[in-house]
């Protein structure tokens, strides 16, 4: 019972760290970034190439890591999303390609076989609370994501930046005669989005390993978490991402692992099903159903 | 005075004289009429008949191209209506297990197994889209990508029909030319079909739900009952396409719920060109074959499908088929337009 | 007395902080011409869609010809015989003028007032655009709907109400957008339309040009009814001047 509660609590954070990217991206400004699956592995897979392949020292090769997966979004959105910005369906499909792209090609470059591709804790070892041990990663995960939260919170509220992304999702002509330059704005949301899908990764994938086929899991994690909480919703990404958090936990642990996807698709068709907009989105009514 | 010019476009001189009675006035209008129309149909009846030449391979590979053409259509007649599905694998994948679950439990041959698992598939997957249909926009989008992919993960979970490996040893299709014709007959029918009944008023009111479905309501008509219509024609198209593939390769796998097939019709919907429904068959001739050029490379052609993908949503949202179209169709001059200065 | 043929009881509809409708009431005879005016975000679209069922209501109650029709399909609204116009107007840009009016003719309410008998629903169609001002032999009715300018649009949006067969027409700012001499040749149409029978709600801007037609006038500010009558009175009304005429009231014809 007591494992259930502290996994449930890590997981929910980690749920948590993963959805923070895209939400900002396609919650707040408006930019729907389905290649996100992409990023992470991308992030995390970046991250090893420099740490084993080219000796850099961790901390750098993390740095290296979200600013060139960073970089990676800005290029896309520059090559892709510009051109197609506003009609959202053309966003969409072009950026769930543009992501399955990275993920198949990595997976060409064989990141779907084994135990090669692992990156190294950020500290080893851990500790007991109760009758249940807990590694320092996973304490680790906690604090990245509270931090990132809280900044993110700061950034969006009170930052020019961060206002000018919630800005531009609300009603871009009207931010756009304020001033604020709606592509250039854009570009840095996709661009912040991804770095932190980089950073979610690398805190997250020294649990277990790189491998592609968590790309779509985290996509679809990632987009579970946003619709049921809302998407535009800080409150509503913290709660929701608890609720499943602990959902999937009890899950795997009364059925089998195997149902925890099922689980996440499950809660994605009931929301959308009842009320599409999330528990904390505005009930935008005329514009979800007909 | 400086002079530049300005791009201009114009009907062809032998369109102009074909758009009325004059069509019939000579071999050349005549031609100019009826060769883009026969010379594809001809082409997919009879290139089977030359497998000796090319090879059973590139024989089989004109049938794999016709069942993904059946998915594109689909997709096609599903996107004209205003819906855009990012989970054909849906209908693949019912009409294949239905099918293979017809066969192999209950020993139905194929020539039955096929017609019903087609028409209940369909049946299934509109009244399971059915209360979605009230969705808009992107939320709609979302979850057609999400279905799919729900029974493909249920199936590995409780591992029913056959868990991951799927049902296999199904009869397979007996006679040769059949399972080459059978897919080729079912897409000609199904284009020159759908494109009569696009141009009829039913098909009118189809691509005003998709243009302005407020509108459309507003007019008194019902557009979720269409639109379920819409779906049970597509699911119809979609589930044959399955289950026929299924007796193709004597098998239903899970794989048949995947985002690949998702991914191919659609590029192969878009590349060709949305909505015109010839366009997606060109679509499909254009992947289906260069897929199969490509094999070497593997698990990289998916990354190649993603990559034009985007490039068409991208560079040219219409597609090939409305290019080829209207290059056919009018021609372009630089005129000189003298600009005062 | 009569019953009225749109009853509306206790409307209310909430946006998040705002409230757009609040508790709005009225009744309307047959045949009537019911003016709604008010401020801008004062509710009056909020209110068609409320009765049209476009947006559900939070709470009140919608009754046409008797029968209680809240919160029933919209589609099922106009099928009972209930038109409505849109503000902001959105033909179906790429079908030609009359084409557009042909989509109303396969609802099942125009099915079921022919009884089968269609005839030329194209004949049909350009005879609703005759109705509402456009020759026959005028181009306009081969025009593609979104080369027209915005006041023959809001003509076709007539049009388009009026090929349903409706009982009550409710007209959101019709006028809005028309120039003068489109007024004066829309205003007989509305006449015309009144003398068939029909009852009509009009949502103005325009007070000048709908004091001419109507014969009542409830007025909107904030989402709460403020006044409701015949129109001379509603305008020398304290509380509607204040609110949407600013004090000073320019005598209108």
């Amino acid at each position: 019972m007591e494992s259930i509660l502290i996994y449930g609590l890590i997981n929910a954070v980690m749920l948590a760290l993963i959805t923070l990217g895209f939400s900002l991206s396609i919650g707040i400004s408006g930019v729907a970034n389905l290649a996100f699956g992409g990023f992470y592995i991308f992030g995390a897979y970046f991250a090893w190439l420099l740490l084993f392949y080219l000796g850099v020292p961790y901390p750098l090769a993390i740095l290296l890591s979200v600013l060139v997966t960073g970089l990676l979004g800005a290029l896309m959105y520059w090559l892709v999303l510009m051109r197609v910005r506003g009609l959202i369906l053309s966003e969409v499909i072009a950026t769930l390609a543009t992501g399955i792209a990275i993920l198949e090609f990595l997976r060409w470059k064989g990141l779907g076989l084994g135990y090669e591709f692992n990156l190294p804790c950020f500290v080893r070892g851990g500790i007991n609370i109760g009758r249940v041990s807990l590694d320092y990663q996973r304490l680790a995960v906690i604090g990245v994501g509270l931090i990132l939260l809280i900044l993110l919170w700061f950034l969006t509220h009170y930052t020019k930046v961060g206002l000018a992304f919630r800005g531009i999702a609300q009603d871009e002509h009207t931010a756009l005669s304020m001033g604020i330059r709606s592509d250039w704005t854009a570009m840095l949301s996709v661009a912040f989005g991804s770095a932190l899908a980089a950073v979610a990764a690398i805190t997250i994938l020294p649990l277990s390993m790189i491998n592609v086929n968590t790309g779509y899991d985290v996509l679809l994690i990632a987009m579970a978490v946003a619709v049921v909480g809302g998407l535009e919703s800080f409150l509503g990404i913290i709660v929701a991402s608890f609720i499943l958090g602990y959902a999937q936990i009890i899950t795997a642990h009364f059925f089998a692992p195997h149902w925890m996807m099922v689980m996440y698709l499950i809660a994605i068709m009931v929301i959308l099903a009842v009320k599409p907009s999330g528990l904390f989105g505005k009930f935008k009514e005329l514009e979800e159903r007909v | 005075m400086t002079v530049s010019y300005r791009r201009e476009r114009l009907d062809r001189g032998v369109k102009a004289r074909c758009d009325d009675i004059f069509a019939l006035s000579s071999y050349r209008e005549a031609c100019y009429l009826w060769l883009p129309r026969v010379l594809p149909v001809a082409f997919l009846l009879l290139f089977p008949l030359f497998k000796e030449v090319v090879g059973l391979y590139w024989a089989k590979v004109l049938g794999i191209a016709c069942i993904v053409a059946l998915l594109a259509l689909s997709w096609d007649l599903i996107a004209s209506v205003g819906l855009i599905s990012l989970g054909q694998a849906l209908f693949f994948g019912v009409g294949a297990y239905m099918s293979a679950y017809l066969n192999r439990s209950l020993g139905w041959s194929p020539l039955f197994a096929v017609p019903v698992a087609t028409l209940i598939g369909a049946l299934f997957c509109t009244l399971l889209v059915s209360p979605l249909l009230r969705l808009r926009g992107i939320y709609f989008v979302l979850i057609t990508l999400v279905l799919p992919l729900f029974f493909l993960r249920v199936i590995e979970a409780t591992k029913i029909l056959g868990g991951t490996e799927g049902i296999s040893g199904l009869t397979y299709i007996p006679n040769i030319w059949v399972e080459l014709y059978v897919p080729v007959i079912a897409v000609l029918l199904v284009v020159f079909s759908f494109r009569r009944l696009i141009n009829t008023d039913y098909g009118m009111v189809l691509r005003g739900i998709r243009d302005n479905d407020r509108t459309v309501i507003a007019g008194g008509i019902n557009i979720h009952w269409y639109k379920l219509q819409v779906v049970f024609i597509a699911g119809v198209v979609g589930c044959f396409a399955g289950a026929f593939m299924a007796h193709c390769l004597g098998a239903a796998a899970m794989s048949m719920f995947s985002i690949d097939y998702s991914i191919l019709s659609l590029t192969a919907a878009i590349v060709g060109g949305p909505g015109t429904f010839a366009g997606a068959t060109l679509g499909a001739f254009i992947m289906v074959p260069l897929s199969e050029i490509l094999r070497t490379f593997g698990g990289l052609r998916v990354v190649f499908y993603c990559v034009i993908l985007v490039i068409f949503i991208v560079g040219l949202p219409e597609g090939i088929f409305h290019y080829i179209q209207r290059k056919y169709h009018q021609f372009e001059r630089l005129v000189e337009v003298e600009v005062k200065r | 007395m009569k019953e009225p043929i749109l009853k509306v009881s206790n409307l209310s509809k909430r946006f998040g902080g705002v409230k757009a409708v609040d508790d709005v009431s009225f009744g309307l005879e047959e045949g009537g011409l019911l003016g709604i005016i008010g401020p801008n975000g004062s509710g009056k679209t909020t209110l068609v869609n409320l009765i049209t069922n476009f947006v559900r209501p939070d709470s009140g109650k919608v009754f046409f010809k008797g029968k209680e029709v809240t919160g029933f399909p919209p589609y099922k609204i106009v099928d009972l015989g209930v038109a409505r116009s849109f503000q902001m107007v959105r033909p179906i840009h790429k079908l030609v003028a009359f084409k557009n009016l042909i989509i109303p003719l396969y609802s099942p309410r125009v099915k079921r007032l022919i009884g089968g008998k269609y005839g030329d629903r194209d004949e049909i169609a350009i005879d609703l655009l005759e109705e509402v001002g456009f020759e026959r032999d005028s181009l306009v009715p081969y025009k593609v709907a979104g080369s027209l300018p915005h006041g023959y649009l809001k003509r076709l949006e007539l049009a388009r109400c009026l090929a349903v067969r409706p009982d009550l027409i409710i007209l959101d700012e019709l006028f809005s957008g028309m120039s003068l001499s489109e007024l004066a040749s829309t205003l007989p149409i509305i006449e015309k339309i009144r003398e068939e029978g029909k009852t009509l709600i009009m949502i103005e801007h325009r007070l000048r040009e709908l004091l001419r037609v109507i014969d009542r006038l409830i007025v909107l500010n904030f989402g709460r009814k403020i006044a409701d009558g015949p129109p001379r009175e509603v305008i020398d009304n304290e509380e509607v001047r204040r609110a949407y005429l600013g004090g000073e009231v320019a005598e209108s014809a």
